[in-house]
């Protein structure tokens, strides 16, 4: 794996940002407020945490990733096409009739581990994962990103309880945090709070970290397994829509398509954020 | 049930134990969860001699079938068995999600289906799993009707590249006899064939029907019985020289009238521009009678004598 800077990745991030937005405008389909929100943790785990690349993809012994909020699918398709899983000129059939690359995650793409997208199902499958490597002595760690909005859907808690009884610490769920569903604030459609002290309760690990400073998100994927014995959630305080002012934080955007004029208002800020990371 | 010629009662589910412990104790990666079922799944068994290999995740339906599927996807071989009711209704978005459309080959194993459960009430009887499953792409959906076809479908299962639902009951089982010792997925087992009625059954009713034919022989009706062990994908080949070689068809599940068997040979049958007497006997759409297995199939017909009544009254 390329060993690459802070600086390096984050205009990685402005670079996956203006990718996502292109092809979600192009498509005129997309997540894009969970895709901009989940971008910098993607990227993290991708070019600096995960062992895994198109080479190693079907080596047993690779580390797996998978998006339980399948929704945020345009984020991962631009940085699995930066890795190399498949030319990012596919991208182009986004959403397109009889085109592989659909709203959620499927196997069709390389690179993708399970077809995803109805919420509440990433954290059992992940456990499944992760018991295996358990089984079999293997090295490999499991990583999967979860919605806020999602940790309503009961299946979380079954495999929150079951992933503590079998002490898979190889088991990392990482909670992209960004407060807002599709109907608005989590707290105000049915709260999940407090989610550190639910998941502590249920025999998980919990650090907190901002989802969008790469420098932490690296620092805390670096000390993983965080307590031997013990599942691991990382919440990541991001911002819906994080990186175009006026996409951020503001719940119509979960899944809205920028008009022209918006989305070259959009690139603009991002043209700007990628030449001050540049001087 | 006086059948003087089957002499081996065996229930489904201790053959399905049995054979998992053979499998398990050659592959290793075989592997079996369950959600508080072992004792309802007779896995007390495999669980004494296989400590290593069985996986439980407590009364967890959806995280049953989760787990499941991400272990299978490690290339483990995984049979996830829970009570067909809980694991069919409870986890259906799991198993069409993470294991039919994901593809891996996970082996659902529904145990107590259908109204083995009988007298404990609708909760726990398995009506609607063929309706629900059928609609399901990949997915393979098999119900043995006796110890040979439990065993079988467990072994090729075993093996299998893509996802089988098998469900069965926990009651005795004749041993059907057979013309042939041949079973594969999608492919029916004829068990006697007729020219005046035939009737297409599956799982468990295929010993009442095969004790119908023998009561409709002695009034010299000629009567056949097919084993639709699988349900989907239908033998249609099967199911058309069927009705092709006698005057009507009369099939028989233990499920709803609805979305099953039935409606499946129905419609392969008008598709195939097949028109003959045609009854589906199943449980009908309405709460359901409750009592033992044996009871709740007489109440619906399902017996050696209301599956020959509803066979004369056809061929009036």
């Amino acid at each position: 794996m390329k060993a690459y800077t802070d600086r390096e990745l984050e205009i990685k991030s402005v670079q996956y940002r203006m990718n996502l937005l292109r092809y979600i405008k192009q498509a005129n389909a997309g997540h894009t407020g969970g895709s901009l929100s989940c971008t910098d943790i993607l990227n993290v785990l991708y070019n600096d945490v995960l062992n895994v690349s198109p080479d190693t993809f079907t080596s047993r012994n690779r580390d797996r990733y998978i998006q339980s909020k399948g929704h945020s699918v345009e984020a991962l398709y631009v940085v699995l096409a930066d890795m190399g899983f498949f030319p990012e000129d596919d991208l182009n059939t986004l959403c397109r009739y009889g085109s592989d690359y659909v709203g959620h995650p499927t196997r069709k793409i390389n690179g993708i581990e399970f077809n995803t997208g109805a919420l509440g199902h990433g954290l059992s499958i992940s456990a499944g994962i992760a018991l295996a490597g358990k089984m079999d002595g293997r090295t490999y760690r499991v990583f999967t990103l979860l919605g806020d909005g999602e940790l309503a859907e009961g299946s979380n808690w079954e495999a929150a309880m079951m992933a503590a009884h079998y002490r898979l610490d190889n088991l990392h769920a990482i909670l992209d945090h960004n407060t807002l569903q599709i109907t608005g604030r989590n707290r105000e459609v049915c709260s999940p709070y407090p989610i550190n002290e639910k998941f502590r309760a249920f025999g998980w690990e919990v650090t907190e970290v901002n989802g969008h400073d790469i420098s932490k998100l690296r620092k805390v994927f670096k000390t993983i397994p965080r307590k031997k014995g013990k599942p691991s959630l990382i919440i990541a305080s991001s911002v819906k829509g994080k990186g175009i002012s006026f996409m951020e934080d503001e719940k119509k955007w979960h899944h809205g398509v920028p008009s022209d004029e918006q989305y070259k208002l959009a690139l603009g800020e991002l043209k700007k954020k990628m030449e001050a990371l540049r001087v | 049930m006086t059948m003087t010629d089957i002499q081996i009662e065996r229930a489904n589910l201790d053959v399905f134990s049995e054979a998992l412990m053979k499998i398990a104790e050659k592959d290793k990666d075989i592997l079996v969860v369950t959600s508080d079922s072992r004792g309802s799944g007779k896995l007390g068994p495999f669980a004494e001699r296989f400590p290593d290999q069985i996986v439980e995740v407590g009364i967890a339906e959806q995280n049953m079938v989760g787990v499941s599927a991400g272990l299978a996807s490690t290339g483990k071989k995984v049979f996830a068995v829970s009570p067909g009711s809980f694991l069919t209704a409870r986890a259906l978005e799991q198993i069409k999600n993470d294991v039919a459309y994901s593809d891996y080959p996970v082996v659902l194993v529904g145990i107590s289906s259908g109204v083995s459960y009988g007298a404990l009430g609708s909760t726990h009887h398995s009506l609607h799993d063929l309706a629900a499953l059928r609609a399901i792409n990949n997915l393979t959906v098999v119900i043995p009707a006796d110890a040979y076809e439990t065993e079988q479908a467990i072994l090729q299962a075993s093996v299998a590249k893509k996802p089988v639902f098998i469900r069965f009951g926990k009651k005795p089982m004749p041993l059907l006899p057979r013309p042939e010792m041949e079973f594969e997925f999608g492919k029916a087992s004829v068990i006697s064939t007729g020219s005046d009625v035939s009737f297409i059954a599956t799982g468990e009713t295929v010993a009442p029907a095969y004790e119908a034919s023998k009561i409709l022989a002695d009034i010299g009706i000629s009567a056949g019985v097919v084993s639709m062990h699988t349900i989907k994908p239908l033998d249609k080949t099967t199911l058309i020289a069927q009705a092709k070689s006698c005057r009507a068809l009369i099939s028989v599940e233990e499920h709803s009238v609805h979305g099953g068997l039935g409606e499946a040979c129905a419609s392969a049958l008008m598709t195939a521009g097949i028109h003959l007497p045609f009854k589906i006997i199943g449980i009908a759409d309405e709460d359901t009678k409750t009592g033992s297995q044996v009871e709740i199939f007489d109440h619906y017909g399902i017996s050696g004598r209301g599956l020959s009544k509803t066979a004369l009254s056809l061929l009036k």
